[in-house]
């Protein structure tokens, strides 16, 4: 008994006045589960109009229907192609809109709208085909093109991939109002033919047309939405495999075949539900886990559940290389050879990768140039091996001590590594630290900055080293050649060396495929030779999907997921 | 009453201006740039950029012209999507946060009074040991783990049973929001659980209790009319900063589960620098929070009548 507790000469446990207060409790119990479903009622009417799954199936594959359900990363951002920067629109549109020339299954190029296309000289001209067509049933025009092209380089419209258009005659002065927009180098000849005049002729400039900047818009259709072009699914005209129907903005897309297509015996899916929008690795397992989408990409720590459960796994090199880039400028430590040759001695990808990244379908990097760009004949990598450091800590210590005598220091002060927000880039950072310390004495100061900090940073050149990544816009290694040019504003440790500008210029200029990439071959050996970086890694996806969904195909270029190819095998 | 409530707005809309004008100061100064993507943008590029979005006249000059904007509830476009306008965006995924909102706080406030009410009733006894244990779990246990955890159950209880209880992410339908609508409250009704046990302990021994079983009230009305009444005061106060904070602070629920709300983009935006949007959502749920507090202020007027008279 608790005598002393004074409540309890008012209210005893067991007494009249609790009994009657209990009874009273749960009867109020009971009104609280009553207003709560009351409120779901009215609730599930409500959300009914936001959903994310509204008249979907909801499985991830249904085979009556021909209809497979997936997710997106995230919204995509941005569907007017013109402004389009982004993995993710840009996967959306490689479904939806079709250029003159598109990436196939193997990433070989093929005709788009475009049923043949030639370059002569300084020009290049394209000849349509006579079926292609938007979703409401109008052709597909060489006016579509030249409106879309000519408006995207309009000072106002403020587009940020436009210079990917530059090698068009007048393209960067139009876009920066010196000369009228109709100077441009873009002219519909008739309906059915495109000319497009180059500033000078280059090489590669098919492999630019197949990005998403270059795609087409109908001009009458475009001006009726009033700058809402792309903002929703019925302020869009489609010309491609699919067309879209429903876009609920955060939650749902959903893509129907487009009937207009010119091609659309090739299609054999009648749509794809993006079912949800998130780019939460575990929520995204546990939605595949539960048979409501059919892919997810996996984590790490995922792998080995998805081995035990004996699901298809399929792996692909995501395309963007990462590297920790030196600041070049004089007044910088790092603009010394030697230490940076020192700490490239000691710098050992493949540790980093195997022993601390540990993630799943990684690649050391080697060199700027990744794996899978395409060389001369076949691949640029295995045309031209990439010169690679063995890890050697006592030469490393000389080149450190002829570093100091030149500098004129008895001890390196700390440089000041720049880096990301993000796990990954977090113990790649640590680790730097820790191995420059232990073998060098190099102290490291890790400054982590969220992306648009960093960026500005970078630009500012407030850092010695950079944790940095660089991902391709088109098929050619041009795409990394010019990274370190001393024109290219990317270029952000200021490296400047006119040897390595004379292979760009000549990698930019020529037409003899053999001589473009023995210029790469030429940059790749300089950036080793100059430590201009250290290669840290080659992103790569491992990622499980439905074993009754064939042809997913997953592109470096263009859509990073393309269901265009892909079929439900029916019968399991 | 009128006066007091007119009172009270006008303070609120001064707490708004202030809000703006602090966001829109602290906005500027973070080092960054909202127009910096991957690719480095020329200078003709970034000119064409800066014109578009108003950024190449002076700040002093662009707050006079935003302050303009808001007063006729114009937001402007966002700069991620750039053809969306902020408007767009809160008019179409706060009644998402809002609907899950206001299932959780349901959730939290009538749990919260009834397990408190319990607790207090059956103090040192074997249920509200189990429940105060609870509410220890409730209230140390971050959302994200509470999420995730609730998450993986749900599928392995899914794939045990061989169909679909609930779905497992996702928003249309109020199976939907149960979980994510729990997890979200659970630690807010957690601590009105333990707000509550304590004011009604409070309340149990004072002296108007004693009185009132003095004068022979029937025992149900003791409880009803005196005792919860009184208790539940402190809830009630809590309650609006509860209902903005749930509201408002779903960000990582909205993630795990795929939910199309508001808190993704509020987040999201800080991290991209998107003006317009940091702006939009922060003013929209400076407002809301403000609201909130007051509407909270003239309910307890209502609820108890002693504080009518200030």
């Amino acid at each position: 008994m608790k005598q002393t507790d004074p409540t309890d000469f008012v209210q005893a446990p067991g007494d009249n006045l609790t009994r009657a207060a209990g009874k009273q409790l749960a009867v109020y119990a009971v009104a609280a589960i009553a207003i709560l479903a009351a409120v779901m009622f009215l609730l599930n009417a409500l959300a009914g109009m936001t959903s994310s799954a509204a008249g979907m199936s909801r499985m991830a594959v249904d085979v009556e229907n021909n209809t497979i359900t997936t997710y997106l990363r995230t919204e995509p951002p941005q569907m007017n192609s013109m402004l389009a920067t982004d993995a993710v629109s840009g996967m959306v549109l490689a479904h939806v809109m079709e250029g003159l020339l598109r990436y196939g299954p193997d990433d070989e190029l093929v005709g788009g709208v475009a049923e043949r296309w030639q370059l002569d000289g300084n020009t290049m001209t394209f000849w349509l085909r006579d079926d292609a067509r938007w979703s409401n049933g109008e052709a597909v025009t060489a006016h579509d093109f030249e409106f879309a092209w000519k408006h995207l380089l309009e000072p106002t419209v403020g587009s940020q991939y436009a210079f990917i258009l530059y090698p068009i005659l007048n393209a960067e002065k139009a876009n920066n109002g010196e000369v009228p927009i109709d100077d441009v180098g873009v002219e519909a000849v008739d309906e059915r033919t495109l000319v497009v005049t180059l500033e000078t002729p280059i090489a590669y400039f098919d492999r630019m047309i197949a990005f998403v900047t270059y795609l087409p818009a109908n001009e009458a259709f475009y001006q009726q939405t009033n700058g809402r072009y792309g903002a929703d699914a019925d302020e869009m005209l489609y010309n491609g495999p699919f067309m879209m129907t429903s876009w609920v903005h955060g939650a749902s897309m959903q893509l129907e075949k487009n009937p207009h297509y010119w091609d659309a015996e090739r299609i054999r899916l009648d749509a794809i539900n993006f079912a949800h929008m998130t780019s939460d690795a575990s929520t995204l397992l546990n939605l595949f886990k539960d048979d409501q989408i059919v892919m997810a990409d996996l984590g790490s720590e995922m792998l080995e559940e998805a081995m035990l459960q004996g699901w298809t796994l399929s792996q692909f090199m995501e395309g963007t290389v990462f590297y920790t880039d030196f600041n070049h400028r004089p007044e910088r430590l790092t603009a010394n050879l030697n230490l940076r040759k020192a700490m490239a001695l000691v710098h050992d990808a493949g540790e980093l990768v195997n022993r601390v990244i540990k993630l799943p379908g990684y690649l050391p990097g080697k060199s700027l140039f990744p794996v899978w760009l395409p060389g001369a004949e076949d691949n640029f990598r295995e045309e031209y091996p990439a010169p690679t450091y063995q890890r050697d800590v006592a030469q490393a210590k000389v080149y450190l001590q002829r570093a100091l005598d030149e500098l004129g220091l008895d001890r390196l002060p700390p440089l000041v590594l720049l880096t990301g927000d993000t796990p990954v880039s977090r113990i790649q950072a640590e680790y730097y630290q820790e191995v420059f310390k232990r073998s060098l004495d190099i102290d490291l100061v890790i400054d982590a900055q969220i992306f648009r900090q960093r960026l500005e940073k970078m630009t500012a050149g407030d850092f010695d080293l950079v944790a940095a990544g660089w991902g391709p816009d088109y098929n050619d290694p041009l795409t990394f050649g010019d990274l370190y040019a001393s024109w290219n504003l990317n270029n952000r440790g200021r490296y400047n060396n006119p040897a390595l500008d004379a292979q760009v210029r000549i990698a930019q200029s020529s037409l003899d495929m053999a001589e473009r990439m023995q210029a790469f071959g030429e940059i790749q050996r300089i950036i080793h030779e100059d430590v201009v970086m250290l290669p840290d890694y080659e992103r790569g996806i491992v990622y499980v999907s439905h074993p009754q969904v064939r042809g997913i195909r997953r592109h470096v270029i263009g859509a990073e997921t393309d269901f265009t190819n892909a079929w439900i095998e029916a019968g399991e | 009453m009128f006066w007091y409530t007119i009172k009270r707005l006008l303070q609120g809309v001064l707490t708004v201006w202030f809000i703006a004008t602090a966001t829109f100061i602290g906005m500027h100064n973070v080092p960054g740039d909202p127009l910096s993507g991957e690719r480095a943008t020329n200078a003709t590029i970034r000119a064409n950029l800066e014109a578009r979005y108003g950024l190449d006249r002076p700040v002093t000059e662009q707050y006079f012209i935003y302050m303009g904007n808001m007063l006729r509830g114009d937001f402007g476009i966002s700069y991620t999507q750039q053809n969306r306008e902020v408007n767009d965006i809160i008019r179409e995924h706060f009644p998402v946060s809002a609907t899950l909102g206001i299932l959780a706080v349901l959730f939290a406030a009538l749990g919260g009074i009834l397990f408190g009410a319990l607790t207090a009733l059956f103090r040192n006894r074997l249920p509200d040991y189990i429940i105060m244990f609870l509410v220890i779990f409730g209230i140390s246990v971050p959302s994200f783990v509470l999420a995730a955890l609730s998450q993986l159950s749900l599928v392995n209880m899914n794939s045990a049973l061989g169909f679909s209880l609930l779905p497992v992410a996702g928003w249309g339908t109020v199976s939907h929001m149960l979980l994510p609508a729990l997890v979200l409250g659970l630690g807010t009704m957690a601590y009105m659980t333990r707000l509550m046990r304590s004011s009604m302990l409070e309340v149990m021994s004072s002296d108007y209790i004693r009185t009132a079983k003095a004068k022979g009230l029937s025992p149900t009305r003791i409880f009803s009319r005196h005792q919860l009444r009184n208790a539940v005061l402190p809830v009630i106060t809590v309650l609006g900063p509860a209902i903005a904070a749930i509201t408002t602070g779903g960000f990582v629920v909205e993630l795990v589960f795929a939910i199309p709300g508001l808190g993704r983009y509020f987040v999201q935006a800080v991290q991209q620098l998107d003006y317009t949007v940091i702006m939009g959502t922060t003013v929209f749920y400076g407002a809301f929070l403000v609201f909130m507090v007051i509407l909270v202020d003239l309910v307890y007027g209502w609820i108890d009548p002693r504080v009518r008279l200030q």
